[in-house]
């Protein structure tokens, strides 16, 4: 409990905005797509309303792809991983430990840029509290999938952001579908479903991850 | 399993057996095409394009079970460290994506006259083309792993967290929303007309003959081009080790 709780401290110490390498920029990424959208298909309120939630959703997903090369590499270069191995501590739990803190430093500054994407987007209360929701219990499950995809392209040095992108689109579609899904639905029942998904991947991720820096370690 | 874990023992029924499979494979595919082209009379509803269906039906199967080939490989290959698995899963790949691509390109042929459009987001539809992605991923994947030197270990992980996904992803894009008809054939139990049935079957298997063929001979083919690059690092080592 104490080697998760040391961990966690300093996982969101390297991961949380801040002196120590943080970074605000996946959001204003966000910010930016949300920002460019109406530009590409005009101005018409009663166009962006209909579509916004559908456009925070993909903008999210696309942002989720920007942190995955600082995620584990640059620990997994100093050898960080290693120490914990030789302490017996499992992978897994690191894994696990890393999951959360790159949740925390995601999934809750997403949900708040969300709100002036909403009001840029002209979302009325009930649709921005859907995509809330969604966000809520969709970006654990992107989260997770983020940290699969980094981990499994550790030893790669000629991977780029383009191959993370393209392995984690496919993986993302289910909790697109239900997250987005909800807001033409107007059900909880989406958002219970994405939330459904999202720990599935949560569950799945740590095992994954840690089998990967494993894999990586041999190479 | 292990007996054949030795690539001598491998090759040696490998040799023998993908000239075969690609032959009858192709033999069977061209008999059911013929028979569907011509003896099979056309359908009450869907006329002449009922005719696409020997090719699009298979490709689709086909499409699916060439992940669900390197779902097995890679489980085969992380638990028991199988060296052979871990090249039959990416001589799984090629195939199976152009399978997938298949039955894209049939569907969406069929389609056109039939719906009276190329593409719909439909869940079948859809759920396919989001397979055929997974397949581009794993391919790039396995393009990186294999210039950095790295381990296979990790192409297996991404392959069966794939495999975790690809029901899910089947089943969340069908519920989103659906206009293919649904599974006329199912374990058991079958809606289509024995007029189709038979030709269809003729064919899958002969689609299954060439899938299987073409996996042979790829993993044929990465075997000596491991083999190759093993001599090659052997031949220039040598003179170093005459000297010292």
């Amino acid at each position: 409990m104490r080697v998760a709780a040391t961990l966690l401290r300093r996982d969101l110490a390297t991961l949380l905005p801040g002196r120590q390498g943080g970074t605000l920029l996946p959001l204003l990424f966000f910010l930016a797509v949300a920002m460019l959208y109406p530009f590409a298909v005009g101005p018409d309120p009663q166009l962006l309303a209909r579509t916004g939630g559908g456009v925070i959703w993909v903008a999210a997903l696309l942002a989720a792809i920007l942190p995955l090369d600082r995620l584990l590499a640059s620990d997994f270069q100093s050898g960080f991983f290693d120490q914990w191995a030789m302490r017996g501590i499992a992978e897994e739990l690191v894994v696990a430990i890393r999951l959360l803190a790159h949740w925390l430093s995601f999934g809750p500054p997403l949900m708040l840029a969300a709100l002036p994407a909403a009001a840029l987007l002209g979302l009325d209360g009930r649709t921005l509290a859907i995509v809330e929701l969604g966000l809520l219990a969709g970006t654990p499950g992107l989260a997770a999938i983020g940290i699969i995809i980094a981990a499994l392209t550790l030893g790669l040095r000629s991977a780029g952001m383009a191959l993370a992108g393209l392995l984690l689109i496919p993986l993302a579609v289910p909790l697109l579908v239900f997250g987005a899904g909800a807001l033409s639905t107007g059900g909880t029942s989406g958002v219970a479903l994405c939330g459904a998904i999202s720990l599935v991947l949560v569950a799945l991720a740590p095992f994954a991850g840690g089998a990967a820096i494993r894999a990586a370690r041999e190479s | 399993m292990h007996f054949y874990a030795n690539p001598a023992r491998f090759l040696g029924i490998a040799r023998w057996l993908t000239l075969p499979l690609l032959i009858a494979g192709l033999a069977l595919v061209s008999a059911a095409l013929a028979w569907g082209l011509l003896v099979v009379p056309p359908d009450r509803l869907m006329g002449e394009t009922v005719r696409i269906l020997f090719v699009h039906v298979p490709a689709a199967w086909l499409g699916m079970g060439g992940w669900m080939t390197i779902a097995i490989a890679s489980l085969v290959e992380l638990v028991w460290r199988h060296p052979l698995a871990a090249i039959a899963a990416r001589a799984a790949a090629v195939p199976g994506a152009t399978f997938a691509a298949i039955c894209l390109a049939t569907g969406s042929i069929w389609g056109r006259p039939t719906w009276g459009t190329w593409w719909v987001w439909d869940g079948r539809l859809t759920s396919m083309l989001v397979l055929l992605f997974l397949y581009l991923g794993y391919i790039a994947l396995a393009g990186a792993i294999a210039r950095d030197g790295a381990s296979s270990r990790i192409l297996a992980i991404y392959g069966l967290v794939g495999a975790i996904n690809v029901p899910i992803i089947n089943r969340s894009v069908v519920w989103w929303n659906s206009l293919h008809q649904p599974p006329s054939i199912t374990l058991g139990r079958s809606a289509i007309d024995g007029v189709f049935l038979a030709p269809l079957l003729v064919a899958t298997l002969g689609f299954s003959l060439l899938f299987g063929g073409v996996v042979l001979a790829r993993m044929r083919a990465l075997l000596a081009d491991a083999q190759a690059e093993a001599r090659m690092r052997r031949r220039a080592a040598a003179p170093a080790r005459e000297w010292g």
